[in-house]
């Protein structure tokens, strides 16, 4: 019985050290939330009175200018489709090619920093220290700088889009070198095999299906950036979309929403696709 | 065949033996080498379309490199200067701490109508997926416009606008998160009695909050990165001031504020990261 009681004791004390711990931690967050509120002008009343103008926003942006409902009249709504999927292009090309140059950027640092493949340690840190501090700048910051250094256009949004995903793709590329089984590797080596040669033969064949899987998903997110980088003049259907937002031409916004949701959920189900077979491939090897 | 000649006969006979193993490697890879021959001449047309040519990229890496000699070193300017990017950078915080947080609520309940096991039906289960999805398909930036539109500029349309994008890929989250959940604590809880609340409320959350907490500390760090670039379409944060700086080519401010976001970034994912670990230990996920 003694034995019995002492246990619930204990019991009922861990369970309200862990309530405590739980309590601090609301507390905290109570604290926090209050200063971000005052900090970021929150205001329910500004909120509520003007959550009207949302939904007429959301009603202004559905009818055309005659008033109508705007799938009523396709042609009238998409009146510019062959500018704006013109543009779409663009955009997806700008993503496409930011992509394939972060990959390989990513795929010439990622060795670096793996620690099984690279023995100097100072040369891991160094490239990790770069991917991270290039992955942590958000692409809009690189391509503010480069718009200015390059000029407008796509190029700036390209290079950004690049750099982005060197660092990110880079971090993941590094994780799954690390994770690999190195008895291919200890074999290259032990017939004298160079560097490049434990690379090429030894680590890529395990990796490759991985690292392509990596940069589909990291296209269809730059597909996404794309679309926006435009906003501050780097290209693609952005610059259009800011435009039309900005002179309230309504029915626009709405057609050009629905065309870059409408391509970011196909490239979302084309590149899902393409993945669970590469992903299939490695499992079977 | 001096090659064959240069063998000894157990070679030759191992070679006829596993003769598969010794044919070229590219064999019956067709459609690897057309992917990537789709590949490359995509990326050549994009290249030449989109007017990446030599002489503007080495003009504007030089630009770009005069650039980078002109922003050190990074300094704010003066004290007073260094105490608006610091309420800048603490507004950015505050705007993604309110937009994750009050998504992850508003997201909680409506992930169980997106599950297939805790949905009411299939028609709710269907709008609730689609819903999520077209949120998520309208970027932050595209969101903050919008909002602008309703309460004006400023950081509380910063707010809205992440909680509008962070709406979506919680409530895709939150319910993958919801179906992966294992039935048995559920079925555990019932046997003994439990009403279906009880169940939700001991055989579900136990093993959802973990795994929702750590979905909603990435996206925490992932969106102080979005509120730090927002402000570049007036929705607050130290967006705006970048964007001036960049325009206005104060460089040497400009790389202190680069610096600022990248620390803040990377001391908010070491603290994410250190709460992960604190409430869910080192079990897997």
């Amino acid at each position: 019985m003694i034995a019995a009681a002492s246990h619930v004791e204990a019991y009922a004390q861990a369970l309200a050290a862990k309530r405590r711990q739980l309590a601090l931690g609301l507390v905290a967050l109570a604290v926090c939330v209050w200063l971000a509120g005052h900090t970021a002008e929150v205001s329910f009343s500004k909120f509520f009175e003007n959550i009207g103008s949302f939904t007429s926003y959301l009603y202004r942006i559905s009818h055309l200018e005659s008033g109508q409902w705007v799938v009523s009249d396709p042609a009238e709504w998409f009146w510019g489709w062959k500018k704006w999927l013109a543009l779409m292009g663009e955009t997806l090309l700008m993503a496409y090619i930011g992509t394939a140059l972060g990959a390989l950027g990513a795929l010439m640092l990622c060795f670096l920093a793996s620690k099984n493949i690279t023995e100097r340690e100072w040369l891991v840190f160094s490239t990790r220290r770069l991917m991270e501090f290039t992955r942590t700048v958000p692409e809009m910051v690189f391509a503010l700088i480069f718009v200015a250094a390059f000029s407008l256009g796509p190029l700036p949004g390209i290079l950004a889009l690049a750099i982005h995903s060197a660092g990110a793709l880079g971090k993941l590329f590094a994780e799954v070198v690390e994770n690999i089984d190195m008895k291919p590797v200890d074999g290259i080596v032990a017939t004298g095999g160079s560097w490049l040669q434990k690379v090429r033969f030894a680590v890529m064949p395990q990796v490759a299906s991985n690292f392509a899987s990596y940069a589909l998903l990291r296209f269809e997110i730059n597909v996404r950036g794309a679309a926006v980088l435009g906003f501050v003049g780097a290209g693609g259907i952005g610059q259009t979309l800011l435009e039309v937002i900005r002179k309230f031409y309504y029915a626009d916004v709405s057609a050009l929403l629905v065309l870059i949701i409408g391509t970011v959920m196909l490239i979302d189900g084309l590149t899902e696709r393409v993945r669970h077979q590469l992903l299939g491939q490695e499992r079977q090897r | 065949m001096s090659e064959m000649s240069g063998m000894s006969d157990a070679q030759r006979a191992l070679r006829q033996r596993y003769s598969a193993h010794f044919q070229p490697i590219y064999r019956g890879q067709g459609l690897t080498f057309a992917t990537i021959l789709i590949a490359i001449l995509v990326f050549g047309y994009g290249i030449f379309s989109l007017d990446m040519s030599y002489a503007r990229l080495v003009g504007g890496l030089g630009e770009l490199g005069n650039m980078a000699l002109r922003m050190l070193p990074p300094e704010p300017g003066s004290w007073h200067m260094a105490g608006t990017y610091v309420y800048a950078m603490l507004e950015t915080l505050a705007i993604a701490l309110l937009g994750t947080l009050s998504a992850a609520i508003v997201a909680f309940p409506l992930g169980f109508l997106a599950a297939r096991n805790t949905t009411i039906n299939q028609v709710v289960k269907f709008f609730a997926r689609r819903s999520f999805d077209t949120l998520r398909g309208v970027d932050i930036l595209i969101w903050a416009l919008i909002w602008i539109n309703v309460v004006g500029l400023g950081p509380f349309a910063g707010v809205l606008a992440l909680f509008m994008s962070d709406l979506g890929s919680f409530g895709k989250l939150f319910s993958e998160a919801i179906e992966a959940a294992d039935e048995k604590p559920v079925e555990g809880v019932l046997s003994t009695g439990g009403s279906s609340l009880a169940a939700v409320r001991f055989g579900v959350l136990p093993q959802l909050l973990p795994v929702l907490l750590s979905q909603v500390l990435y996206a925490f760090e992932s969106n102080t990165r979005s509120a730090s670039i927002i402000g570049i379409v007036g929705a607050g944060g130290i967006g705006l001031i970048l964007s001036e700086q960049i325009r206005t080519l104060e460089l040497q401010q400009m790389s202190f504020v680069i610096l600022l976001i990248w620390g803040t970034v990377s001391l908010i994912d070491m603290g994410c990261s250190r709460i992960r670990f604190s409430v869910i230990g080192l079990r897997a996920l």
